[in-house]
């Protein structure tokens, strides 16, 4: 028997054959994914722009995405999972973990592929030349640099080990390597789209292409008699709960499957269930939807006298309006005042690895479907706690019948706190039985999920003859999009931190989240703030400038301190660095001023500026509860057992809790197994967002084990201060044993923190958050002026964090932050059907980010754990504003409009000369 | 795609016998970045291509290298943009076209797209289609029927996304005419991020110099009109001058842009396009007459 039958064919992939079933028109990255089952190569986008795909192909780097199976025949394949056969692959992944160079680590094997091409024909390269190599790999949560220093260090770990884990007590502070990294740089970690079974079937959402409009779904019987393999389709009647989900308790208002009107483009309106080829087969004209186009409203459109309502809930197109009122500005009386209009548009999370992920419905054991089936979701998420309250919703079922199972996630940014795929993929499975997967395309993942909110502000400031600031007005519209999701969030924070991290007597300040016909907008690192800073920061430059007073003097002098109330009254006590940031910052500022001046005097069209923002950020929900639980079990048979619903997307909470864990409990990191974000095995730790997770989750996992240590101590009759060591079964407790198989029952150790805050009042007068950030950042960079383009030089930012548990991971928050500081700043746009790609859309590569210096200033929060505090926002809010300092200061054009393309800025040097 | 026949042959004979089906002729793939990212595309709003039959040239004999054939060099159609980026001994004519090698997307598209797929594609904001024009390049088409044929580059390219390669007809490669040993060619490509970006605007030039003068010059800007253009005026206004960087510069004036037409778009404005090309150019020119600079690149 057996030859082979004529669709096999052969490929050599990590040094053995295999053979597949394929088209040889089939991409390599799904052959390699779906037939040789090595999911370790990556799908960011199918369309070459995004390189998490990257794989050697005869030892040259290319996109599987773009390599037919054809060609890849009869040549040699290396993937992620063959590079540590190889020394130097092998060198290159230790040299990742030691330098953290993988965050969510969704763009690590194509990463690891690309600088595995240069190593093997370079021992030594120069910076150049990495960034050569790993220009056509996008990374949106690191900023690169980390990247960058462990490939030029690689070939050092060819004979070098990993640092050792950090011993009992040693942990909080260590520059541990992540908990979960090894996972990401061999590839083997299961992101949304890795671990569905091999039986599932395909989901494919059928979307609006229009931005508004009505339409009727006819007879679906010819489309599924003309598909044998579509399987089902959906639509709103299919859904058997509540056909809505949204942030809100009381405000589900995006439809799973919306109904009789398209609200954006994007707006699901139905979908397909079937085998994966008939899927994509199905052409958008065979589908019985008749559309009929309606006008589209933008803000201004939304807001005007008479407008139709986007959603009939609220009749005049305002969501919410979030204001904090203290005192009562007089310009009059201010010596300087400096005013103005900003504008920013949608920008798009671009986390690399798009919505994803898989659902069955779950019978009971002993069979039979009945009221006691489960629904088990496995997604990206960066809110498992929520998804299940969503989920549950729009099945009709206590929330107990649903089960989360978070994969790893790909970058969230805030694009994952909102129900994503979640309802759609387990309506799909509950109705039909069987397990449903889906992976949005990229183009489909950027249509359809939520953006930051574009705002339009005006603002106002004030300030005496000696620099003091005097008041602050500000007034902001947020384009929330078609359906709320985070709108009112954005809304309510935006007021609070709108006049910035500065004494200021009389402030009042506006935002409203304005409905329109655009994406929904939501939650994206810094919910507003970093837009609002914006403006924020060009009128302290501007005041600093009537003042004739030094950019960071001004800022100094109006620093918060200890002690200082805030707008909306609240006394902040502890944890005030922002004056220390400044401080730190200062030698760094006059130097790089210098070299500006330095080289401004050479002349030319190079024109050189320095810029500096600051920034605070309240850690953690506004003005409302946000509980965390964490728990640490004790086996008899000494296995000891974090279980940890907090999910990490990235950015390190896995690692950070269970360092702050071990040293609570005075065991090593290393003696602790894992068991992350499940809602079965697992308590709500929050949703991972506000930053919150190192302050909120991690007082809770510091009380979890001091619980448990206060356990064991109270066994063993032991001092506070006793050594704990465990070996198997026996845990020392200084020269003690204690038999753990000898107890009746495992020991167990829970923690729980709800940060104390004080709901706003509608003069937005309360005490919002329980502690806040503090940063100061600059830029130092050059403008062509007779170009616009804008060549950034250096960022040194200085980070009040309380305390940096991780330092490695800090950093790696600040690098990232700032690189979607200078997307904001100077390329990212979305615009709705015209850059819903990652080629039209740009985010910036390997060589957009300049050299960047931490300076972390640890003024102790009493509240945090070890005094820490968060960092996931706070790196973003100031770059931008940093930015436009930095071009107005070299060229005296003051960019009003974000992102600051070549063309605007050009044409603000223009207006700036004139 | 998947379903339709696909072909890999490794003859000429063999793959312009193929195109002959002038009923339903095969699509011909190279390198695939850019026929992979148009069914991305159209796949995602549900207006999947239909299935074709394919023509693979990868495996094409002959079509892989880049010869010096006396009055020129001959680049084959398998021809990456990293062949060409790492062909280190080509003259300095050649300098523009290797940095644009050098710009075209990243290393993993350089490593498998073809010149002559850039070319086909014909796409406005080609990268390779300026360096070529200002090389005065021309390209050969081959089918059974009628045998091959020579097009110089600005007639091949017909407007956007539309080229003179008949159904029948496989691009064989792309000519490049030996130019004095005095001519050196620069490339300035713009965009809005370092890597992998979409040109803004781009200027290619080559230009001679003899005894401290301007001998000869070939000028072109892309991503400024559906096709790229040679700029014959700009070319008019600096032959003949000394080879003064500054003076070139200034000898270049908005008007001789003429055949340019930008439009706005995400990316930019047409008044930014037509401004920023002027620049470009004046630096380029300026650039390739600097003594000290042989090579310019940005
Ligand atoms: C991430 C990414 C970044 C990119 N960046 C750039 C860039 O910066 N600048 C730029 O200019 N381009 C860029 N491109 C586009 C693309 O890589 C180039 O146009 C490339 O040179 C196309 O070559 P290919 O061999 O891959 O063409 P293919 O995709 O194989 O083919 C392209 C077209 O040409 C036809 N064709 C190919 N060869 C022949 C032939 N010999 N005879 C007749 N017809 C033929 C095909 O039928 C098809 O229509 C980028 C693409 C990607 C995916
Ligand atoms: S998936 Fe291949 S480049 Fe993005
Ligand atoms: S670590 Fe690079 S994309 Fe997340």
């Amino acid at each position: 028997m057996n030859a082979l039958p004529p669709a096999l064919m052969a490929l050599r992939v990590n040094g053995a054959t295999m053979r597949v079933a394929a088209g040889p028109m089939t991409r390599l990255s799904t052959v390699l994914r779906d037939h040789c089952g090595l999911t370790g190569t990556k799908v960011g986008c199918e369309a070459g722009d995004c390189g998490a795909c990257t794989v050697l192909v005869d030892g040259a780097q290319a996109c599987a995405c773009l390599v037919p199976l054809g060609q890849a025949a009869g040549a040699a394949v290396l993937t992620v999972e063959g590079l540590a056969a190889d020394p130097l692959g092998a060198a290159l992944q230790r040299a990742f973990l030691a330098h953290g160079a993988a965050q969510c680590g969704i763009c690590t094997p194509g990463m690891l592929m690309a600088a595995m091409e240069l190593l093997s024909r370079t021992v030594a390269p120069d910076e150049a030349a990495a960034q050569a190599a790993l220009g056509g790999v996008l990374c949106r949560c690191t900023g690169y640099r980390k990247i960058i220093e462990a490939v030029l260090d690689a070939h050092r770990f060819l004979d070098a080990a990993l640092p050792d884990a950090p011993n009992a007590g040693a942990a909080v502070g260590a520059r541990m390597v992540r908990a979960d990294g090894a996972a990401k740089v061999a590839g083997t970690a299961r992101y949304g789209d890795d671990a569905a079974p091999l039986d599932a079937l395909h989901l494919r959402v059928v979307r609006s292409p229009h931005a508004h409009a009505r339409f009727t779904l006819g007879d679906f019987a010819p489309l599924l008699a003309a598909h044998p393999g579509l399987a089902r389709v959906l639509t709103a009647a299919d859904v058997p709960g509540r056909n809505g989900f949204g942030i809100y308790p009381d405000i589900k208002d995006q439809p799973v499957f919306a109904e009789g009107v398209a609200r954006y483009r994007g707006d699901a309106v139905c979908a397909l269930v079937g085998d994966a080829a008939t899927l994509a087969a199905i052409r958008a004209g065979e589908l019985p939807i008749a559309w009929e186009v309606l006008p589209a409203l933008d803000v201004a459109a939304a807001l005007a006298d008479g407008a139709p309502a986007v959603q009939a809930r609220w009749a005049d197109n305002v969501l919410t309006t979030g204001r904090v009122v203290r005192g009562t500005p007089d310009f009059t009386a201010a010596a300087h005042v400096a005013e103005g209009q900003w504008r920013t548009g949608f920008v798009e999370h671009a986390y690399i690895e798009p919505e994803a992920g898989w659902a069955r419905r779950v019978r009971p054991e002993g069979g039979g479907i009945g009221g006691s089936d489960r629904i088990e979701v496995h997604c990206s998420t960066q809110a498992p706690a929520m998804d299940r309250e969503e989920v549950a919703g729009v099945l009709g079922l206590p929330v107990e019948a649903v089960r989360i199972v978070p994969t790893a996630c790909g970058g969230g940014f805030g694009g994952k706190l909102d129900a994503g795929i979640q309802p759609v993929l387990a309506v799909a499975a509950w109705v039909t039985g069987r397990p449903v997967r889906a992976a949005l395309p990229r183009i489909e993942s950027m249509a359809s999920s939520t953006k930051r909110h574009p705002a339009s502000i005006t603002a106002r400031a004030g300030c005496d003859a000696s620099g003091r600031l005097t008041g602050f007005e500000f007034d902001g519209t947020f384009d929330t999009g078609a359906y709320a999701s985070w709108g009112p969030t954005v809304a309510g924070r935006v007021p609070v931190h709108a006049m910035g991290p500065y004494r200021v007597p009389a402030v009042r300040t506006r935002a409203r989240a304005v409905f329109s016909h655009n994406p929904p907008s939501g939650a994206f690192r810094g919910f507003g703030v970093p837009q609002a800073a914006i403006a924020q920061e060009a009128l302290c430059d501007r005041l600093a400038d009537a003042v004739g007073m030094d950019r960071l003097e001004f800022r100094l002098l109006n620093a918060l301190r200890p002690g200082d109330t805030t707008a909306t009254g609240q006394v902040l006590e502890h944890s005030v660095g922002l004056v220390e940031c400044l401080e730190a910052l200062r030698p760094r500022w006059h130097a790089l001023r210098a070299e500006a001046a330095a080289a401004n005097a050479r002349g030319g069209a190079l024109r050189h500026g320095v810029g500096i923002a600051c920034m605070w950020y309240g850690i953690g929900n506004t003005g409302m509860s946000n509980p965390s639980t964490m728990r640490i079990t004790l086996d008899r048979d000494g296995r000891l057992t974090f279980l940890n619903g907090a999910v990490d997307i990235g950015q390190g909470s896995t690692t950070v809790l269970l360092q702050i864990a071990a040293d609570a409990l005075g065991l090593p990191v290393r003696d602790f197994a894992l068991v992350l974000g499940d809602t079965d095995l697992t308590e709500d730790a929050g949703k991972t967002s506000a930053s919150r997770q190192t302050f909120v989750s991690g007082r809770a996992a510091q009380a979890a084990g001091a619980a448990l240590r206060a356990a064991i101590l109270r066994r063993a009759n032991a001092g506070e201060t006793a050594r704990l060591r465990l070996d198997g079964a026996r845990l020392h407790v200084d020269d003690a044993v204690l038999d753990l198989a000898a107890l009746e029952a495992p020991l167990e150790g829970v923690g729980r923190f709800d940060p104390p805050t004080v709901p706003l009042d509608a003069e937005g007068q309360g005490i919002p958050y329980a502690t806040y950030g503090f940063a100061a950042q600059l830029a130092a960079l050059a403008v062509d002026t007779e170009l616009g383009t804008v060549a950034l030089r250096r960022i040194v930012a200085a980070h009040d964090v309380g305390r940096a548990i991780n330092p490695t991971l800090v950093e790696g928050q600040i690098h990232g932050g700032i690189a979607q500081g200078i997307g904001l700043a100077l390329m990212e746009e979305y615009l709705p059907g015209r850059t819903e790609n990652l080629h039209d859309y740009l985010i910036p590569t390997v060589g957009d980010v300049p050299p960047i210096e931490c300076i972390l200033v640890e003024a102790s929060e009493p509240l945090g754990p070890y005094g820490a505090k968060g960092i996931g926002e706070p790196a973003l809010v100031p770059t931008a504003p940093a930015i436009l300092s930095a071009i107005r200061d070299a060229t005296g054009a003051e960019v009003r409009q974000v992102p600051a393309l070549p063309h605007r800025v050009l044409e603000a040097v223009r207006a700036a000369r004139q | 795609m998947a379903a339709a026949p696909y072909h890999r042959p490794e003859t000429l004979e063999a793959a312009l016998a193929l195109l002959q089906d002038g009923a339903a002729p095969p699509i011909i793939l190279a390198g695939g970045t850019d026929l992979y990212p148009a069914q991305a595309a159209a796949e995602a709003w549900m207006c999947p291509a239909p299935a074709r039959r394919v023509l693979d040239i990868s495996a094409l004999s002959g079509l892989d290298g880049i010869e010096d054939r006396g009055e020129h060099h001959r680049i084959g159609a398998r021809v990456t943009w990293a062949a060409l980026r790492d062909a280190t001994h080509l003259p300095a004519a050649f300098d523009g076209l290797r940095a644009a090698a050098r710009q075209v997307g990243g290393a993993q598209v350089q490593n498998r797209a073809t010149v002559l797929g850039n070319l086909c594609n014909a796409s406005p904001a080609a990268d390779g289609v300026p360096p070529l024009l200002a090389l005065g390049a021309e390209v050969e088409l081959a089918s059974a029927a009628r045998g091959t044929r020579r097009l110089p580059l600005a007639a091949f390219i017909l407007g956007n996304r539309r080229t003179a390669l008949a159904p029948d007809e496989l691009a064989l490669a792309v000519l490049v005419p030996r130019h004095g040993p005095g001519a050196r060619g620069g490339f300035l490509k713009l965009g809005a991020r370092s890597h992998l970006v979409i040109s803004i605007a781009m200027v290619a030039g080559v230009i001679e110099v003899a005894a401290g003068r301007v001998a000869a010059a070939r000028l072109a800007a892309g991503a400024c009109s559906a096709v790229a253009q040679r700029l014959l005026a700009a070319e008019a206004a600096i032959v003949g001058r000394a080879a003064d960087p500054p003076a070139l510069a200034a000898a270049i004036l908005p008007r001789h842009l003429g055949p340019l037409s930008p439009i706005d778009d995400v990316r930019a404005t047409a008044a930014y396009r037509r401004e920023a090309a002027l620049v470009l150019l004046r630096r380029l020119v300026a650039g390739l007459a600097a003594p000290d600079r042989a090579r310019v690149a940005a």
